[in-house]
């Protein structure tokens, strides 16, 4: 079932990793022609289904899917029969019956990807669950280091800010130190999870300490909706510990990038002078979005040609 | 490396011949090589695109830019497969507007693979002309195809493989063979 599928990037192989980032560059080549559409996924219907807001997530979805000629239906949860109650196995059940061949799920309960992915024939692409995994957000991470650094092993990449309730982290973490290179985390106490060494990362208390001789330095959002005011007292405090601003930049590596999943909270975690800076990267991270959604979509649609249920 | 049981259809020196030949009567039916390019069917077709244009050089005294495609995203089996076949970059870095495209493919063989890559072609620019070149025509077309430039026409079983073999990695010489395999070649 999990060739099927993008749930998360824990029970990814290596080789498996690999072969989305480099799917991911030819797709990339095909969004900067003049005529930005492959006829590759004619007559397959992707539904992207989402329980939770999101624009760059699923725009790019939509869009890497338009791009393949495939059917995109965007369903929210806001103005769906979600909003009267029905249950999720429900909700899925009926657009199965529609017979898609992707969902591209995003839910506020980690998880329910792999409880959908159980009850459905089509391919299901995890799109974000909880506190859980961000799959495609990572794979467009090491594709943008991977195209501004040449190679991800042996780079030093900081991961800065709510470590603790961030799928962007969890999934970074996994790919990033699968594929070689060195990881370090920073971040109030109240936002590492204890034991978050066990996934091969060193946990910093100080950021400029953690961004010393960094060749990337990724920056969270503080996910304001998530928590009640206890993990911190003020937004200006914490930017002043934890924001990423020009000073503290210039303990990284001096042709270090700057990333950001989106969307950033300016004079927060990140200062406007580093986000529109010349090492920011963040603009790239949306453009490797499209071309790695693409790959996705390609890859996991190709191969779902031979499962008996489609 | 040389299956047991394979026929050798075109050698070293009949390829060598056959492209010196398609040179020619590429060059006398564009009266030169004027607004022509070379685009190679990936992988087969690429290092016969690079060899015509050493010969198109000989003939006219100047180099016509090569491309190539990759026809994975425009192929009409997706998900008849087992896997989703690896998809390769297409690089055609010149405009084709304007322009006959030499489309240069090993085999001929169902026609789908050039249906394919005209279908690719179309999608980087409105090109002139589209002429189609293949060493080898095995016959078995399965779509309205011809071929404008032959190195040499075949008789093969459907079932049968064809290879093109140039610079092979077994270090032998440049050939084409014919075998018999239990799954049709492409």
């Amino acid at each position: 079932m999990s060739v099927r599928h993008l749930l998360d990037i824990e029970s990814l192989g290596t080789e498996r990793i690999v072969q989305f980032l480099d799917t991911a560059e030819v797709f990339f080549d095909v969004s900067r022609r003049k005529i930005r559409k492959v006829p590759t996924l004619r007559g397959k219907t992707v539904i992207n289904l989402f329980f939770e807001a999101s624009t760059r997530t699923r725009t790019s979805f939509e869009i890497a899917g338009k791009r393949l000629s495939a059917d995109v239906v965007n369903v929210s949860s806001s103005g769906s029969s979600v909003s009267k109650g029905e249950t999720l196995l429900d909700t899925v059940k009926n657009l199965e019956a529609m017979r898609p061949d992707v969902l591209v799920i995003r839910h506020s309960s980690s998880g329910a990807p792999h409880f959908i992915a159980k009850h459905s024939s089509a391919s299901v692409i995890n799109a974000g669950d909880g506190t859980h995994e961000h799959p495609t957000q990572a794979l467009l991470d090491a594709f943008t280091i991977r195209r501004a650094k040449g190679a991800i092993r042996g780079l030093i990449v900081t991961i800065a800010g709510d470590i603790t309730h961030s799928r962007v982290a969890r999934s970074n973490i996994h790919l990033l130190t699968r594929l070689g290179a060195t990881v370090r985390v920073c971040g109030p106490r109240t936002m590492v999870p204890h034991g978050i060494e066990q996934l091969g990362v060193s946990v910093f208390d100080d950021f400029s300490a953690a961004v010393e001789g960094a060749d990337v330095v990724m920056m969270l959002r503080i996910q304001r909706e998530r928590m009640g005011e206890v993990l911190f007292p003020t937004a200006r405090e914490y930017s002043r510990r934890f924001g990423l601003g020009r000073r503290v930049l210039s303990n990284a590596k001096p042709d270090a990038i700057v990333m950001h999943p989106g969307p950033m909270n300016r004079g927060v975690e990140i200062d406007p002078d580093v986000a529109d800076g010349p090492q920011s990267a963040i603009l790239d991270q949306v453009e490797a979005g499209v071309a790695v959604r693409m790959a996705t979509l390609y890859l996991l649609a190709g191969e779902a040609g031979q499962s008996p249920l489609s | 490396m040389e299956a047991p049981n394979a026929r050798i259809v075109m050698n070293a020196d009949e390829i060598a011949r056959a492209l010196r030949r398609i040179a020619g009567e590429v060059t006398e039916r564009n009266r030169g090589a004027d607004g022509l390019c070379l685009v190679g069917v990936r992988k087969g077709g690429v290092p016969l695109a690079y060899r015509l244009r050493v010969l198109l050089r000989e003939l006219e005294g100047r180099d016509v830019p090569v491309g190539t495609v990759d026809i994975n995203l425009y192929r009409d089996d997706l998900g008849t497969s087992l896997a989703a076949p690896v998809v390769g970059r297409s690089d055609i870095h010149f405009e084709l507007e304007g322009r006959v495209v030499l489309l240069v493919d090993d085999v001929l063989f169902t026609g789908r693979t050039v249906r394919a890559a005209i279908d690719a072609l179309m999608d980087y620019g409105r090109p002139k002309a589209v002429q189609l070149c293949a060493l080898i025509d095995r016959g078995h077309r399965e779509l309205p195809i011809a071929a404008d430039y032959i190195g040499r026409a075949v008789e093969t079983r459907r079932d049968e493989r064809v290879d093109v073999l140039l610079d092979a990695d077994d270090g032998g010489p440049d050939r084409a063979e014919v075998r018999a395999s239990a799954e049709a070649a492409r």
